[in-house]
């Protein structure tokens, strides 16, 4: 009778694109050794949310990166879904920054917006980026790989 | 967009899997049974995240399985209200411009919530936004497969789950019943939200 599961709390985090990315990456390598019994639902779900993921901007980041970047948002009085929300879309315009934070006009002045797009630059890469990234968009994979060989 | 949510359940593990650590064989049932699945109220389940405790495994008589009762965590598809979202254009049709994220599709952005004033082109099928500028106005149309960007406004369950013998009326209701577990409603009437292309210039 009680096979339905039985929900404790259905808010406990939130998660940010790159740990769901990161999470999936690690399963779908396991899957791809395993081989075994087919664990078809999850196989699916994984490779199209990858494949989503695959196209924004998390697929470049480190968690050095995002806690520096949640430090540096500190003084802005943001609350936690606009800093997420400003993690997985990286905005690079004053209007995307509108859309994210609620009521900019009134809790940003135009230069603390300004400060926010330079920090989101600086601290996070640039998917997009002629240099760095690799040629771009050809493979978001063949970019990642490139980044780490820069870091050791 | 996604979320970690704390479930339990009673894990039922068949014989056939006691050759593997009982671990695995959880994480595997959790997976085959929540993965790519709505839960109602919850949201899409993607993939486990990890168990937090396992209580003591039970065996019923006539029934070689082992019951564990499974605490865990599960990374969820459930957008806040007023997120932002980045998705395809999967179609558009009189209801709406229906999007896609590739993973989840069941998104509509319903005609009154798409930039003022917009028309749907009976002979492209597609929506077009009438942009009003000093020399006339500009067609912006909405064409398939184009990424778009949009604020979800609100979201609908239904259960889904079967219910007793029809009574009556059991034509209708079968209409009724086709209806998706878990969508979403969008909307792009604000500056910033819509296709892409539309904004990537002003920036």
């Amino acid at each position: 009778m009680n096979s339905f599961p039985f929900r404790v709390n259905d808010q406990a985090a939130m998660l940010s694109n790159y740990e769901v990315y990161s999470l999936l990456k690690e399963i779908e390598s396991k899957g791809k050794k395993k081989k075994s019994r087919a664990q078809q639902n999850l196989a699916t779900i994984t490779y199209e949310t990858l494949n989503y993921l695959k196209n924004t901007p998390c697929t470049l980041q480190n968690p050095e990166m995002v806690s520096e970047f949640m430090e540096a948002l500190g003084p802005y009085n943001l609350t936690k879904a606009e800093k997420l929300q400003l993690l997985n879309h990286r905005p690079s315009s004053a209007v995307e920054i509108q859309l994210i934070i609620e009521e900019s006009e009134e809790r940003l002045t135009e230069e603390q917006i300004d400060e926010l797009l330079q920090l989101v630059a600086d601290k996070l890469p640039d998917p997009n980026a002629p240099e760095g990234g690799g040629e771009g968009e050809e493979g978001g994979e063949g970019g990642t790989e490139r980044m780490e060989e820069e870091e050791e | 967009m996604f979320t970690l949510v704390e479930m339990t359940d009673t894990v039922r593990i068949p014989p056939h899997l006691f050759h593997i650590k009982l671990n695995d064989a959880v994480i595997e049932e959790l997976n085959n049974k929540f993965a790519n699945k709505v839960v109602y109220n919850v949201g899409l389940c993607i993939a486990l995240f990890d168990i937090t405790k396992l209580e003591d495994s039970f065996i019923f008589p006539g029934d070689g399985a082992s019951h564990t009762r499974v605490h865990f965590r599960y990374v969820v598809f459930r957008p806040f209200m007023d997120e932002i979202l980045q998705g395809r254009i999967r179609s558009c049709s009189r209801e709406g411009v229906h999007v896609s994220l590739g993973f989840f599709d069941d998104i509509l952005i319903p005609p009154d919530a798409l930039q003022q004033p917009s028309k749907f082109d009976e002979s492209e099928q597609v929506w077009v936004w009438e942009y009003e500028t000093e020399e006339g106005t500009h067609d912006l149309f909405m064409d398939i497969n184009e990424e778009i960007r949009f604020r979800v406004v609100d979201e609908v369950f239904v259960d889904t789950t079967p219910t007793g013998p029809k009574v009556s009326e059991a034509a209708e209701s079968d209409k009724e019943a086709k209806k998706s577990p878990y969508s979403l409603v969008g909307t792009i009437s604000e500056p910033g939200l819509g296709l892409l292309s539309w904004w990537n210039s002003v920036g």
